[in-house]
């Protein structure tokens, strides 16, 4: 029997500890694989704050730094500033930057960092136990809504990804899913456009990835997906919602 | 005050001390309740969101983006005139750093739980008092809890302190994340009834907003003044000394339940042999002691309950006549000592020889054999042992 496909180079041969039907794994994957098929995993440097993604030091082949809650890109920052030569990229959730560290998701795409962000959404505090977090769908049940998010009080649910686009020093900002086949294809290839244009230089690229919690969801992990697509998909616009004009000769 | 339809009936409940701290919240009737999950807090704010969700409190809840804004907007509403509560841990209680100051010196009656939890770098989750510890100096009064009953009385008692017009300082109340935030026990639910009698509605003093009579708060002090300030708030802290203990006995005679005030001692009337500490090793070390004292030896613990204000007098007191004394700490000011160390040291001036035992570190157990262990080393020491003045407790290459 031959092996036709293996770990990608770019994790280590760990097993993932995520939870049943969690896609961090698979993210983690796309990561790894776009790593290896740039061949920057010796040159490249992961920031990853707390909760689920704080786990992801473990899994990735390159060199990672554990970041406090949200200011994982302000670490990418100075590591970047100071090693302008290697790759950097920050490996956070929803609960992490587009709560607490949302500060630094404006202000790094303000000052154009030349980091790449990658922000896995699955609209709650996963690893603290599924509260309502900024991302929240509207009438979702959270530990903290347990009638669902009420939005005449908690407003509306925010889409970083496009507040991000606005920002003229974000050059690249997608908005992927891995909830099929087709969407983990093309989050594949968001993934390796924000890195090359890190590579080149062009500014601040962004990714923002809808994931599933089937744990908090209280879901199984077949019916995780479709929720997310019955429910996430519609409120998070996918796709590429900004191509500078510098980075479309990519 | 409004009555809700679903005012709580006392109880008896088997639950946790979070949702122990939850009923004593909910039973106080803050108006508005500002938070950011944090573990091992989070089951806390997640219960009185439920309540609040139910209908069950008469609350704003407010889900904000971090720690920091949780105590601002808590600032916001005691400043109209609000009772208010969060909570946190670890980073988070690091995080709402600047505005612990802002409320305090803003002189507000604000009552908060810390899930005590190690801090970062090296992550840990478990816990350990080094969170509230660097809060030390922020201006808070801090109790640090044994039981679940214990944190929900306090978290009354708390209020009570705070918004007396002679403290008018935020509080506080500790309790060791996980060994003691997630341990369940049957908890004495008082009535609404009851608790509104021991607690009335929050009457600020002039020190708010009020739109009939505009003028500014938090204001800007120039140098000329801020002393003036400074020594209102010590004077503040000073005099919660004497309500603490007053608001406990106070306590205790309506609902049965009483703490010590600032301290309580177990078995110290002739102890010889003395451990002081805070939080749920003292519920380990009474086991420990009860054995020393069938063994003839004359133990005795001190529970300190008021890290701040810090119960000098009292321990001067106890000092009298022991013959040796250890200090639990589970913190350290690196390039010293344990905190709790240096405040019964300082306080007892070599009245008895002291060993500081750094103890229960980011989660660390510390068991009965380790509590032994300690007061063997005081044995010691007191007769004339060579010991250590620090000592880190288990160190993996030292023979405990």
């Amino acid at each position: 029997m031959q092996k036709v496909i293996g770990r990608p180079t770019g994790l280590t041969e760990l097993p993932f500890h995520y939870c049943p039907g969690c896609t961090h794994g698979i993210i983690h994957r796309l990561i790894g694989e776009v790593m290896a098929e740039l061949g920057i995993i010796e040159n490249t440097i992961g920031v990853a704050p707390v909760g689920c993604a704080g786990f992801s030091l473990d899994f990735f082949a390159c060199d990672f730094v554990g970041a406090a809650h949200g200011r994982a890109q302000a670490v990418a920052t100075g590591i970047k500033r100071s090693l302008p030569d290697k790759l950097v990229f920050t490996y956070q959730g929803d609960g992490d930057i587009a709560a607490i560290g949302t500060s630094h998701a404006i202000h790094v795409a303000a000052r154009g960092e030349k980091i790449t962000s990658i922000m896995v959404n699955n609209a709650v505090f996963g690893m603290t136990g599924g509260q309502m977090a900024p991302t929240t769908l509207p009438g979702m049940k959270t530990t903290t809504s347990p009638y669902g998010r009420d939005c005449a009080v908690f407003g509306q649910p925010i889409d970083l990804p496009k507040t991000v686009a606005t920002l003229s020093g974000a050059v690249y900002v997608a908005a992927g899913s891995v909830d099929t086949p087709k969407n983990i294809l093309q989050t594949k290839k968001y993934l390796k456009k924000a890195f090359q244009v890190q590579q080149m230089g062009l500014g601040f690229s962004f990714v923002s990835i809808l994931s599933t919690c089937p744990t908090n969801w209280a879901l199984s992990p077949v019916d995780s997906l479709k929720w997310l697509q019955d429910n996430m998909i519609p409120v998070y616009e996918l796709g590429e919602l900004k191509v500078a004009e510098e980075v479309k000769a990519l | 005050m409004t009555t809700l339809s679903k005012d709580l009936a006392a109880s008896r409940q088997f639950i946790s001390a979070n949702d122990a701290v939850s009923y004593g919240v909910r039973l106080c009737r803050p108006e508005v309740i500002a938070a950011y999950p944090i573990t091992p807090q989070t089951t806390v704010v997640e219960k009185l969101s439920e309540f609040v969700a139910n209908q069950e409190m008469d609350c704003q809840y407010v889900n904000v983006e971090s720690e920091h804004s949780a105590m601002a907007a808590c600032l916001g509403a005691a400043l109209m005139g609000c009772r208010t509560f969060t909570a946190s841990s670890s980073q988070g209680l690091l995080y709402m750093c600047e505005m612990l100051h802002y409320v305090s010196g803003s002189r507000l009656p604000i009552v908060m739980m810390n899930a005590n939890r190690t801090v970062a770098a090296p992550w840990n989750i478990y816990g350990d008092h080094r969170d509230s510890i660097a809060m030390r100096d922020a201006g808070w009064l801090q109790l640090y809890v044994e039981s679940a009953q214990e944190a929900l009385d306090t978290v009354i008692q708390a209020y009570k302190v705070a918004e007396n017009h002679q403290v008018m300082t935020p509080v506080m109340v500790c309790l060791d994340g996980f060994v003691l935030t997630h341990t369940y026990e049957v908890v004495k639910v008082p009535s609404q009834a009851e608790v509104d009698r021991f607690l009335p509605p929050y009457a600020p003093t002039e020190n708010r907003l009020d739109l009939a009579a505009p003028k500014s708060c938090c204001i800007s002090v120039s140098p000329e003044w801020q002393t003036e300030y400074r020594y209102k708030q010590h004077a503040a802290m000073q005099a919660a000394k004497k309500i603490i203990g007053d608001v406990d006995a106070a306590f205790g005679a309506q609902f049965g339940r009483r703490y010590g005030g600032l301290l309580e001692e177990y078995r110290c009337e002739d102890a010889e042999y003395v451990l002081l500490m805070m939080g749920t090793i003292a519920g380990t070390a009474r086991l420990v002691v009860d054995k020393l004292r069938e063994g003839g030896v004359k133990a005795g613990l001190v529970k300190i309950r008021s890290f701040r204000p810090f119960p000098r007098e009292e321990i001067v007191r106890l000092a009298q006549g022991v013959k040796g004394i250890g200090i639990v700490d589970r913190d350290i000011s690196f390039g010293y000592e344990g905190a709790l160390g240096t405040e019964v040291k300082g306080a007892v001036q070599g009245a008895a020889p002291a060993i500081n035992f750094i103890a229960g570190l980011s989660g660390r157990d510390v068991t009965k054999d380790n509590i032994e262990a300690m007061y063997r080393k005081v044995i010691d020491l007191a007769r004339g042992q060579a010991e250590e003045e620090i000592q880190f407790v288990g160190l993996r290459w030292e023979q405990w």
